[in-house]
């Protein structure tokens, strides 16, 4: 079939190549949008409607229709209920120190000095480690039979004798939240640098002919021109620190006495340990409404704050 | 004044210091009891460095574990991922950089939306859908997983990469003749090696570190990733700490040579992604 139909059109283009040039992004953007679609989209809306069938890979005469049963047990459930107020203390103590952190160190690599290439690559390196990896290096940190961590602490008085902290019900999520720390500093710290590179030079010049010093110019130039970078990173690394388990999986499993369970790890421990997939789908729901939540909530504040500025 | 100055210079030099020796410590800890022989490993306790080194947990690993084999298994999905992703994400950051069209807004929308919700939740029905397909417990089924979690971010990684490539360089090729998927592979493709390699070194250490669909989705050794194989090997014979650190230095050579090659691009890379994604 022979498509050589003479248009209309001011440029007098054959249909086919039309159409060509319609279909053309199209054609680019498919492979991926397809793969997103069938991997990522279906199993959140076949993970959504486990929430409501009682789904155990055990059980093979499961699958039924149970309704609000799995949110009926959660609302009991004091290990999912511990979960949640775990969750805001990891997702809370990591972020804090990670951007106070983060930001410590952008400021310090800021300005040229020699050797900065090198004191550069060798501060970020934490990032590039495998996330079990120091997950792992840092429970062997902890380990008082090859660690030095706990011989430390008991030098300088603050522990009675070498013992693991991650074994410790108190102390536990300690281990996690420090190992966390560690990997993720240099993540703010390079957006925060990024961003701090960005602020035109001459400023600071102007500031320090009128008079400013350092700390002047911090609070009036360099706070000001980061503030939309800080607030973005902060908050969706809040998002997606807050669903982090790989750390806490990896070091204590949730343990001792669910003492480090945060809600992500409760969804893995569930799925992977009890092959419950409906109460994990259950969880992982709940877990979705309250990041919604959280983020309405930003995007409010957002509004209220630009209203009233 | 330029002893403040001295004072000030002495301070900076020792923080960043401060932070290097934090940063390396736990890699040189892992380091130091990967080469320490099993009989010093108790005696001489928080030395840092033993009075004598080996190479015996390296050549245990090497030669009579399954390490070899979870080390080949990840080269081939973080490299299998790494290389689809890289292509599938050229084209789409392309079209969302060059192209205006109707679905575009919805385009972003989708992969925005893969980026806020969490992964974990997806274990268990993708477990379901793989599973009667026979892609549980095989390498492909993980590479195709993996491609899918990180084309999104990706995606907008390149997208900002091509932004920075003038228009006119294709639309110039266009002119003389060239079609536009032509002009892409020939003229802008090769402008944007800098931004191929550092999306490649995202994505290929991203799914290096994966762990937690790895875990559900292999059983058993034969598939089984380094994450999965160094985990089992730790609850099984935890008292090798030897062998254990030294498959764990070992798992450590890809992230670190990948990171060395990239890092020049990251302070680059991550804005783009941090604005965008």
């Amino acid at each position: 079939m022979s498509v050589t139909v003479a248009h209309a059109h001011p440029e007098h283009r054959p249909v086919l190549d039309r159409l060509g040039r319609v279909l053309e992004p199209y054609l680019y953007t498919a492979p991926a949008v397809i793969l997103i679609v069938a991997v990522m989209l279906v199993p959140l809306v076949l993970g959504i409607s486990y929430a409501f069938r009682d789904i155990r890979l055990l059980n093979p005469f499961s699958g039924g229709f149970v309704g609000l049963e799995h949110f009926q047990a959660l609302a009991k459930d004091r290990a999912f209920l511990g979960a949640l107020k775990n969750t805001l203390w990891w997702t809370g103590a990591s972020v804090f120190l990670q951007f106070v952190l983060g930001l410590i160190l952008a400021l310090l690599l800021d300005k040229p000095f020699r050797g900065r290439g090198l004191a550069q690559a060798l501060v970020f390196l934490p990032w590039a480690v495998p996330s079990f990896l120091s997950g792992l290096n840092w429970a062997w940190l902890f380990n008082p039979v090859v660690g030095p961590i706990p011989h430390w602490l008991t030098a300088l008085g603050l522990m009675g004798e070498p013992s693991n902290i991650l074994s410790d019900p108190n102390l536990a999520m300690w281990g996690p939240i420090i190992a966390n720390v560690w990997w993720g500093i240099p993540f703010f710290a390079i957006t925060m640098l990024a961003a701090l590179q960005a602020i035109p030079r001459d400023l600071y010049e102007a500031a320090a002919i009128d008079g400013a010093n350092g700390f002047q110019r911090f609070l009036s130039i360099t706070l000001p021109f980061l503030a939309p970078t800080m607030a973005i990173t902060i908050l969706l690394r809040t998002v997606w620190i807050s669903n982090f388990a790989d750390l806490i999986i990896v070091m204590t499993n949730g343990g001792p006495a669910d003492r480090t369970q945060i809600v992500a790890s409760y969804i893995f421990t569930q799925a992977f340990r009890r092959l419950d997939f409906g109460y994990a789908s259950a969880i992982a729901l709940v877990l979705l409404i309250l990041l919604l939540v959280y983020s309405m909530l930003i995007v409010l504040l957002r509004q209220a704050m630009l209203r009233r500025g | 004044m330029r002893k403040k100055r001295l004072g000030l210079t002495i301070a900076h030099r020792l923080a960043i210091l401060a932070y290097i020796v934090v940063a390396l410590f736990p890699l040189f800890w892992l380091l130091k009891v990967s080469v320490t022989p099993n009989e010093l490993l108790y005696s001489e306790g928080v030395r840092l460095w033993p009075s004598s080194t080996t190479f015996q947990h390296f050549s245990f690993v090497l030669v009579h574990s399954d390490f070899p084999r979870f080390f080949k298994n990840s080269v081939i999905v973080s490299g299998g991922t790494a290389i689809i992703v890289t292509i599938l994400a050229s084209l789409a950051g392309y079209a969302l950089s060059r192209f205006t069209f109707r679905a575009k807004y919805w385009i972003v929308a989708l992969m925005l939306l893969t980026q806020m919700f969490p992964l974990v939740m997806l274990v268990a029905p993708i477990f379901k859908m793989l599973s009667p397909l026979g892609l549980t417990n095989s390498l492909t089924g993980l590479i195709i997983v993996y491609v899918a979690f990180n084309v999104p971010f990706a995606t907008f990684l390149m997208q900002s990469f091509f932004d920075g490539i003038p228009k006119d360089l294709e639309e110039a090729a266009m002119i003389d003749g060239a079609t536009r998927f032509m002009a892409f592979r020939q003229i802008i493709l090769p402008l944007t090696l800098p931004g191929i390699a550092a999306t490649l070194g995202f994505v290929f250490t991203a799914a290096w570190s994966e762990l937690l669909f790895a875990l559900m989705l292999i059983s058993g050794n034969q598939a089984a990733t380094f994450p999965v194989g160094l985990l089992s090997f730790v609850s099984k014979f935890s008292v090798d700490f030897g062998q254990m650190m030294a498959a764990g230095v070992l798992a450590l050579i890809p992230a670190c040579l990948f990171f060395l090659l990239i890092q020049r691009y990251l302070v680059q890379g991550l804005t783009a992604g941090a604005v965008k994604g």
